[in-house]
């Protein structure tokens, strides 16, 4: 698809075919801090959007508050930018009046998995066709500094000068404990995982959630060092393959089922090669479960990739069929016939 | 023996029993052979909050009280000519709600010690003088139930549970009632299961010709109908007319109702009713949370179809922030507030319309809504649709007040020709081809309701203070400022869009004005009237519009001496007409879970007029 993108420059007046990453290119000027991972995603997200042969009026944005929030500004589609957290529930209402619509969610750490935690687990349990972005930055970017619900035990901020006693939230386990249909994580500097993650997410019917780490350079910087640079990602990265066996550290590493059935990483070399799990993300929530948890924060080797990929009612859908299916058993709604309806008297 | 007639004009019949008793469906039967010989009606269920608390105890009473009579009225009555007391419990929470030598009908087979003590009674009400002075009828209604049902084939338990339709037979023999009602009521009900159709219809007929043969009764009523104006007539409680009014409001717009709602009482009512219309095009969707509730409407609203969030109190404290996201927004949403008993959880299952200053301010920044007020159970239909003009007209969120009493209270409701009401006109932005100004604004200073999917009108909107037709993010102070007040003149603009303040005045010589809002109408109207008959000179108005009010509020306060506004809270309409029409308007103020009774406004109304 990228010679589309390529070919493109010219206004998408005509079909399809001809959108460019200009037509999803507001003329509002995108105001993060310089150096902020938010924009490699925006550059992504534009980028990848004309692949999807969605046109921008038919696309609508939505976000809540937090530095994530003003996505929505910088996207020449429909957008809303809510309140703080309440992104899913009017995602959910655009979303279910109109199902013909592309409707996206872009949230963050704070916005989704704190103010706002009730209405992404039940935008995730209803399966809501929407997909769901949710920048993690390990912080609080926009209110400057303070620790969020993903920050690591122990992160000295401003509002935890002797160090966070809060336990973070592994918002992968959290997606997939909320029966997510799609869940996945990818990284804001990697543009064509981001991109290929996201071409899964839009494929896919149903809610979508894409946890993207994203550097803070302000508030939070070298948070995902690890994973992110390139010399010490290769070895860090566990990039999941449906289908495929799970080995990384190019090659030299691998996950197992060990005692008990806990997933363990251990040296390829040291292992049967039948014993590599191979990732399945069609199947039975406990394998996403298991790697979800294989670490405990980017600070160690961690699973990126789609973790879960399977197909359940969605929501509007079901909807929309229980309306029309109304409107078969009992005929069309008659006002009148309403109004009139039970027990009436006249008077002459 | 002969048993004579007698005509009366108007009655109060009060069933009263355990919450597993029946006691409102009982009193919705009687009320439905009443609406439909034609008697003017009103009703107030009145139920306690627990589901089922321990049976026999006070807490656990239900009741449910019907005002009918050959004239126009406008309560459910202040106090009950008869009053159906199933249990010691019932008798003991509801004796004082009975006019003095009133009738009193106890199942004389719960008046077993226990029962008595349960209910807190020292020693038996009906046999130790407590009753002295009303006329106590001790009928043993379980027993007979149990008999009338014996050949039906059912146990002794469940034949006992048709001891209300005994009542109910019993009842509707004393007042005339037609039987045909219930009895059709009661296949439609039961007619799958024989047993249980069976064993109701035998009680309520052991009821009726107990009525009819014993010597315990002496005398039956007759209430003729009333008089009105020609046309179909139905029963309709406020919940369902509201409900009812948002169905029509989408079809006279042409717009999808979609509905978002948490659960709470009592307006899950509405929930309840609209989920049944989905052949209507209507939309349901039980939120997780109140929050999500008004954020998914509005989400919808966004999204071009006819919005409405529904709760009671306290989910309009948790409304709060999505209401400022409207405001800012400039999206057509209705948002139904059923007021009930509070602060906090408050008094769930109670009455009260102490959310105004809420509903008026309850919101951080110049947030202005507009808001209307039902004034009675059928009027929650007109109020619904007009609630909705507003919003789609004005491009603005709208809150709609309705009540508990409201809610759960019906009347008699001509039912309207559906040709005649309102058409409300979506009005939806159309591209030009020119650059879209999203905050660009009509006459009426509403702003282009331009919805996705449609081309070339692209556009985002949010939180964030707005510049002036751009709808760009806007920091500008003097923006800032001019957005303040456009907000506020448009809402402010709905004034000259919206009836005047009537006023009934007689007389014309009228010295004071009683000026009400919401569901006291009927108790406004009913101690006018009193005064009236007795001489007095009063004018009465009563407001549907809160915010703005009708143009000539003003000059209306301003032609009477003495302005009087009886409110089920602490005065709020009466410092919002203080503050803003400088008047020394006085308050008449009960918030006891309960409608104002028409006899103490007609008090305070003589108190005044003595003054």
């Amino acid at each position: 698809m990228s010679d589309v993108l390529e070919n493109g420059g010219g206004a998408a007046t005509g079909g399809v075919a001809t959108l460019t990453k200009k037509d999803f290119t507001s003329d509002q000027e995108v105001r993060w801090c310089p150096g902020c991972g938010d924009y490699a995603i925006l550059s992504a997200v534009q980028g990848f959007m004309p692949e999807l042969g969605i046109e921008p009026h038919k696309t609508v944005f939505v976000s809540g508050i937090g530095c994530s929030g003003r996505f929505t500004y910088y996207m020449d589609t429909y957008g809303v930018h809510g309140i703080h957290g309440r992104a899913p529930a009017i995602a959910t209402g655009i979303a279910t009046s109109n199902p013909d619509l592309s409707v996206w969610v872009i949230t963050g750490d704070g916005d989704g998995l704190s103010i706002g935690g009730n209405h992404l687990i039940h935008a995730l349990r209803r399966n809501v066709n929407i997909k769901i972005l949710l920048f993690n930055n390990q912080i609080y970017g926009l209110t400057k500094g303070q620790y969020s619900p993903t920050s690591e035990e122990g992160k000295v901020t401003k509002s935890t000068p002797f160090g966070s006693v809060d336990h973070p939230f592994n918002p992968i386990a959290v997606a997939l404990g909320a029966e997510g249909t799609f869940v996945a994580r990818t990284i804001d500097n990697d543009r064509k995982h981001l991109t290929d993650v996201l071409r899964q997410a839009a494929a896919h019917r149903g809610t979508a959630f894409v946890e993207i780490y994203q550097n803070c350079n302000v508030f939070n910087d070298g948070a995902f060092d690890l994973l992110r640079e390139k010399a010490e990602g290769v070895h860090h990265q566990i990039r999941l393959v449906d289908g495929e066996p799970i080995v990384f550290d190019e090659g030299t590493k691998c996950v197992i089922v060990g005692d008990n059935g806990r997933l363990q990483v251990r040296p390829t070399a040291e292992v049967d090669q039948d014993r590599i799990v191979v990732h399945q993300a069609g199947g039975r929530p406990s394998l996403p479960f298991g790697l979800a948890h294989l670490s405990l924060g980017p600070h160690e080797a961690t699973c990126l990739g789609v973790f879960r990929d399977f197909d359940r009612p969605v929501y509007g859908e079901a909807l929309h069929a229980q309306l029309r299916s109304a409107e078969e058993r009992l005929g069309k709604g008659d006002l009148a016939k309403l109004l009139h309806g039970g027990d009436t008297w006249t008077v002459g | 023996m002969t048993k004579t007639v007698e005509e009366k004009q108007r009655v109060v019949v009060r069933f009263a029993g355990d919450s597993g008793d029946g006691m409102q469906l009982t009193g919705d039967r009687f009320t439905s052979a009443t609406a439909v010989l034609g008697n003017d009606l009103a009703t107030l269920p009145d139920f306690p909050a627990e589901i089922r608390a321990p049976a026999g105890t006070v807490h656990g009473v239900s009741a449910f009280q019907i005002q009918f009579a050959s004239t126009d009225i406008t309560t459910p009555g202040d106090h009950a000519d008869v009053l159906i007391a199933m249990n010691p419990a019932a008798l003991k929470a509801d004796l004082s709600k009975v006019e003095r030598g009133g009738i009193l009908i106890v199942n004389e087979d719960a008046f077993t010690p226990r029962n008595v003590e349960k209910a807190g009674f020292a020693t038996d009400p009906t046999s130790d003088g407590t009753l002295e002075g009303y006329q106590v009828h001790k009928v043993p209604m379980t027993s007979m139930t149990v008999r009338a049902t014996e050949d039906v084939g059912i146990g002794k338990k469940e034949a006992e549970r048709a001891k209300n339709m005994f009542a109910l037979g019993l009842v509707s023999w004393m007042f005339d009632r037609p039987t045909e009602t219930t009895l059709d009521w009661l296949e439609r009900k039961f007619g799958g299961k024989q047993e249980i159709y069976d064993a109701n219809v035998a009680a309520f007929k052991a009821g009726y010709n107990f009525g009819e043969t014993t010597e315990l009764f002496a005398q039956s009523y007759r209430i003729a109908a009333a008089p009105v104006e020609p046309g179909t007539y139905r029963n309709i409680a406020g919940a369902t007319a509201l409900s009812w009014g948002l169905v029509a409001a989408s079809a006279r717009s042409g717009l999808p109702l979609f509905y978002a709602s948490y659960p709470i009482t009592p307006a899950s009512e509405l929930l309840h009713e609209l989920s049944r219309h989905k052949n209507f095009g209507v939309t349901t969707l039980q939120a997780e949370d109140e929050i999500a509730a008004a954020n998914a409407a509005l989400g919808a609203a966004f999204a071009g179809q006819l919005a409405v969030t529904g709760t009671s109190g306290p989910g309009m404290d948790l409304k709060a922030e999505t209401l400022g996201l409207a405001v800012i927004m400039e999206l057509p949403m209705v948002v139904v507030d059923v007021q009930r008993g509070g602060p906090s959880t408050g008094l769930p299952t109670k009455t009260e319309q102490a959310d105004l200053l809420l509903a008026m301010f309850g919101r951080h920044g110049e947030s202005p809504m507009p808001i209307v007020a039902a004034a009675s159970p059928s009027e929650c239909f007109a109020a619904a649709i007009e609630a909705a003009r507003i919003a789609v007209r004005y491009r603005t969120p709208v809150i709609l007040l309705s009540d508990t009493f409201l809610s759960n209270s019906s009347e008699p409701w001509r039912v309207p020709d559906v040709d005649d009401l309102p058409t409300i006109d979506p009005d939806f932005a159309a591209p030009n081809g020119d650059g879209f100004l999203p905050y660009a604004r009509d006459e009426r200073l509403a702003r282009p309701w331009a919805v996705p999917g449609t081309p070339g009108l692209v556009h985002r909107i949010g939180g964030l203070e707005r510049e002036d037709l751009t709808g760009n993010i806007s920091y500008e102070p003097e923006n800032h400022e001019r957005m303040t007040h456009l907000r506020q003149a448009k809402v402010d603009g709905v004034a000259r869009d919206i009836p005047a303040l009537e006023v009934d005045d007689p007389s014309g010589e009228a010295e004071l004005l009683v000026l009400g809002w919401g569901s006291s109408l009927g108790t406004i109207r009913a101690a006018a009237h009193r005064v009236r008959d007795a001489g007095g000179k009063v004018a009465t108005a009563h407001l549907r519009h809160m915010n703005p009010f009708p143009a000539n509020t003003g000059d209306v306060v301003k032609a009477y001496p003495k302005v009087l506004i009886p409110e089920m809270n602490l005065g709020q309409l009466a410092m919002l007409i203080r503050a803003k029409f400088l008047v020394d308007a006085r308050s008449f103020t009960k918030v006891q879970g309960l409608p104002i009774f028409a006899e103490d406004l007609d008090e305070e109304i003589r108190r005044v007029l003595d003054e």
